[in-house]
């Protein structure tokens, strides 16, 4: 009997199992089907990088679930999947930026700086002319009423115009025409006034407005002639060399840049790779070393501090609060615990109001009780200063909470016998504590320096780099970091965005980090602990 | 030193001890809790301007706190509502992602288990903010397919931020699931569980604490994250409550300081109520590597 239902229950189970198999497969055919049509999307945008890793992501996908033997995937396709989208592809593609030269007049594809070459037009001196007469509004729009040699009249609005019909007919009654004259110019339009030779040629605008289709754009040469404009530059494929049919002068495409013989270029240029050249140039320009030589620097000095800082008063806390008689512990700790609990960008903010040095709550009482006003955002290391007494504020309370945990785990007997041996209490700490605390929160002291390496946050927000260092050429401070001198170059910088040469930073920093991170997890014995079976 | 303490009796010395440890707690809350006792000064000081704000304002009111109200250009509890909405969304799925893929870490061996786990820790230290042109214009690229989940939605930025969602998580929680013993899991395989089963019904319930810690940490980590929300929301009545406040500071802070500092203390309560009331469950957290963002 028992044997019966246990039978029936298999086959249950069997058909549960067959029915979520076919389950499975609908719904990631649903999911391919999404996705692929999305990167078709993509690609008809021609964003080919992207429709790449929408691709592999679709592989990802089907494979963990169609193929038996990568099963184990379906457990994390989608975070993979999400992981390789907005971790993996933006490192890359960073990299890649950082040999290239994009950034301001470098920012479309060459296809995209061919065709916007191409549309500059200049003014020929001689070809085909018209005859003109100018009308004029009250709010300065014009129309433009052409004869060509033929007799042809027709009218032009202005190219910025946001009429269907940029040029139309003459014909009276029609968009406001009244009688023609003998040269087959209306007499009047409504709400323009026609302008005579003499008001015409005092008219500071009118040579300088384009009449007519954007493609197709006539302005004024003479006072009694009007032009076709031509295009400028002529594209030869085969050469990559852009001819001014003005000038005749040839430009050459120099890695992203057509230039002349003469160093004129073209603009814009486009986005193109340009191998170490931002890296070089990182290296040897002055302007832009001589920041980055104090940026790193600080940069070091900043996360050195900023360690040490904190994790001398959270340990001296830990050390001095953590004996258990000591009444009050417990709301001491919550006590010191309230700069941690606030999220940081807000304190960072409620501090730069009190050490604003005008203002600030800091310097009033500075002032009041020993007459000094430390200039704290415009002297640089007052400035440094101040960055480091935010940051200790911010970062004891961590340390407070690890060490008071690691102190407790030190066993006691090692300081019985010590006291046997006749230690000192300061003995006891320097030659028993912090060693062996060192041992078991070291790991946690990397991680720490890492992450103050990068305190983007603090140095942005609190006084964006400030004060500015005057011999560079690019936007930088003294309390820059590396971290915030690459944002500044990216987004904000006085020489226009720069993301190939911040990008460029980013690689050598992402160098960095990656060397502290795998300290950092050797201390840590992680790599080992995969290995092992649990 | 030691010869001239003692002169001293010890509950003589015991006593100066104490005395001396409670100057210095003095010394050290007054170094914490300025900065709060503040900024609550100033919400409460209807001044509303850095400059004359006095520690015990003149004529306390809640005057600040009103103006948050239906104010256009400070359109605080928006944002409160944004930064809430997407914390809390971003750390649901950042959890259902990152215990599945722990479970399989943990449970199973398989070709690139090492290798993938050591790259998300890898990958996981370098900062986002250096790549942050290319999130940019990923995101863009995205929404010119799908403006849904394009630049200036909660929905785009949400994702980006569970491109993040495999890092120090995905650790700690399978180093939680390595401890659960694996002789639970063979015993229900022998009943005919299935790997699903195991993982909702056994694996689950017993993540409780792990979950946690991991969803708190995520929640404040996503709540106080800046430079890309800031980056990829750029209209004001879509962007948290984070990047509002420091965009409202950004200009003329000096005349707007009492409204910013009341949107700061509410911005900041529900962190702080989560940490005082959780501190322990955190403090386990923190000790296995999570650094506060």
């Amino acid at each position: 009997m028992e044997k019966q239902n246990s039978s029936l229950e298999a086959v249950a189970q069997k058909s549960v199992n067959n029915l979520s198999a076919i389950l499975t497969i609908g719904v990631v055919i649903i999911a391919d089907v999404l996705l692929g049509y999305f990167a078709f999307k993509l690609f008809s945008l021609g964003y080919i990088p992207l429709t790449i890793i929408f691709l592999i992501i679709i592989l990802i996908i089907s494979a963990s679930f169609l193929i038996p033997k990568l099963y184990h995937f379906r457990w994390m396709s989608v975070g993979l999947s999400a992981w390789l989208l907005f971790s993996i592809f933006p490192i890359l593609f960073t990299i890649y930026n950082g040999f290239t030269n994009y950034g301001d007049g470098h920012l479309i594809t060459k296809a995209q700086a061919i065709e916007q070459i191409q549309k500059q037009t200049f003014l020929p001196e001689t070809g085909k002319a018209y005859e003109w007469i100018a009308y004029r509004s009250p709010e300065n729009d014009y129309l433009l009423w052409l004869k060509d040699d033929q007799g042809e009249t027709k009218i032009a609005r202005i190219v910025e115009s946001d009429a269907e019909d940029k040029i139309f007919n003459v014909t009276p009654g029609e968009n406001g025409i009244g009688e023609l004259d003998e040269q087959g110019a209306p007499e009047t339009i409504e709400g323009y006034t026609r302008l005579n030779r003499i008001t015409a040629s005092t008219d500071p605008n009118l040579t300088n407005i384009k009449f007519g289709d954007p493609e197709n754009t006539i302005q004024v040469r003479s006072p009694s002639e009007a032009a076709e404009l031509l295009p400028r530059f002529e594209f030869n494929e085969e050469t990559d060399v852009f001819t001014d049919l003005q000038t005749g002068k040839e430009y050459f495409d120099r890695e992203g840049t057509w230039t002349a013989r003469d160093g004129e270029a073209l603009i814009p240029g486009y986005s193109a790779v340009i191998g170490f050249d931002n890296f070089v140039e990182f290296a040897t320009s002055p302007g832009l070393r001589g920041p980055l030589v104090t940026i790193v620097i600080w940069n070091f000095l900043f996360a050195t501090f900023s360690l040490l800082l904190t994790f001398a008063v959270g340990l001296l806390i830990s050390v001095i609060y953590g004996d258990p008689n000591f009444k009050g512990k417990k709301i001491l700790r919550s006590l010191l615990l309230i700069p941690y609990t606030i999220p940081s960008l807000i304190t960072i903010l409620i501090w730069r109001g009190m050490l604003n040095p005008d203002l600030g709550i800091v310097n009033r009482i500075l002032e009041s009780t020993l007459g000094l006003s430390p200039e704290w955002t415009t002297v640089p290391s007052l400035a440094r200063i101040a960055i480091l007494i935010v940051n200790t504020w911010l970062g004891y309370p961590y340390w407070m909470l690890v060490t008071s945990g690691a102190l407790q785990s030190i066993p006691t007997d090692i300081y019985e016998a010590a006291e046997v041996d006749g230690a000192t209490g300061w003995q006891r700490f320097w030659r028993i504590t912090l060693p062996l605390l060192l041992v078991s929160v070291g790991p946690l002291m990397i991680a720490s320096f890492i992450f103050n390496f990068n305190n983007f946050n603090l140095i942005y927000v609190f006084i964006n780099g400030g004060p500015p260092i005057p011999t560079a050429t690019t936007t930088a401070g003294y309390t820059d970091i590396i971290i915030s001198y690459v944002y500044n170059l990216a987004f904000a910088s006085g020489r226009g965005v720069q993301y190939g040469y911040a990008s460029a930073i980013s690689v050598v920093l992402f160098m960095l980090i990656a060397v502290m991170s795998l300290i950092q997890f050797r201390f840590t014995n992680m790599w080992e602990e995969v290995g092992e079976n649990v | 030193m030691f010869n001239k303490n003692k002169k001293m009796t010890i509950s003589q010395k015991r006593r100066l001890g104490l005395i001396l440890r409670w100057l210095l707690a003095i010394v050290l809350v007054v170094f914490s809790i300025f900065p709060v006792l503040w900024i609550v000064s100033a919400s409460l000081d209807p001044v509303n301007n850095l400059a004359t704000q006095k520690l015990i304002p003149d004529n306390a009111s809640f005057e600040n706190f009103r103006e948050l109200v239906d104010n256009p250009i400070f359109p605080f509890f928006t944002w409160l509502w944004n930064s809430i909405k997407i914390s809390v969304i971003t750390t649901v799925l950042t959890l259902s992602l990152t215990t599945m893929a722990a479970f399989a870490f943990s449970r199973f061996r398989f070709a690139g288990r090492q290798g993938l786990l050591k790259a998300i820790l890898l990958i996981q230290s370098f900062p986002n903010l250096l790549a942050i042109v290319a999130l940019f214009s990923i995101s863009k690229q995205i929404g010119d397919v799908f403006a849904a989940l394009g630049l200036n939605t909660h929905a785009g930025l949400i994702l980006v931020y569970l491109g993040g969602a495999m890092g120090m998580n995905i650790w700690l929680m399978k180093g939680y699931m390595d401890t659960i013993p694996r002789d639970i899991d063979e015993s229900a395989k022998v009943d005919g569980a299935s790997d699903w089963q195991i993982f909702t019904r056994l694996i689950l319930p017993l993540l409780r604490p792990i979950l946690t810690v991991i969803g708190i940490l995520s929640f404040i980590g996503t709540y106080g994250e800046f430079i890309i929300a800031r980056t990829l929301l750029t209209k004001r009545e879509l962007q948290t409550v984070i990047v509002g406040l420091q965009i409202y500071t950004a200009g003329q802070y000096t005349q707007n300081w009492g409204s910013f500092a009341a949107g700061a203390l509410i911005a900041a309560l529900p962190i702080m109520i989560i940490y005082l009331v959780l501190q322990d469950l955190i403090v386990g957290g923190l000790t296995q590597g999570a650094v506060k963002g």
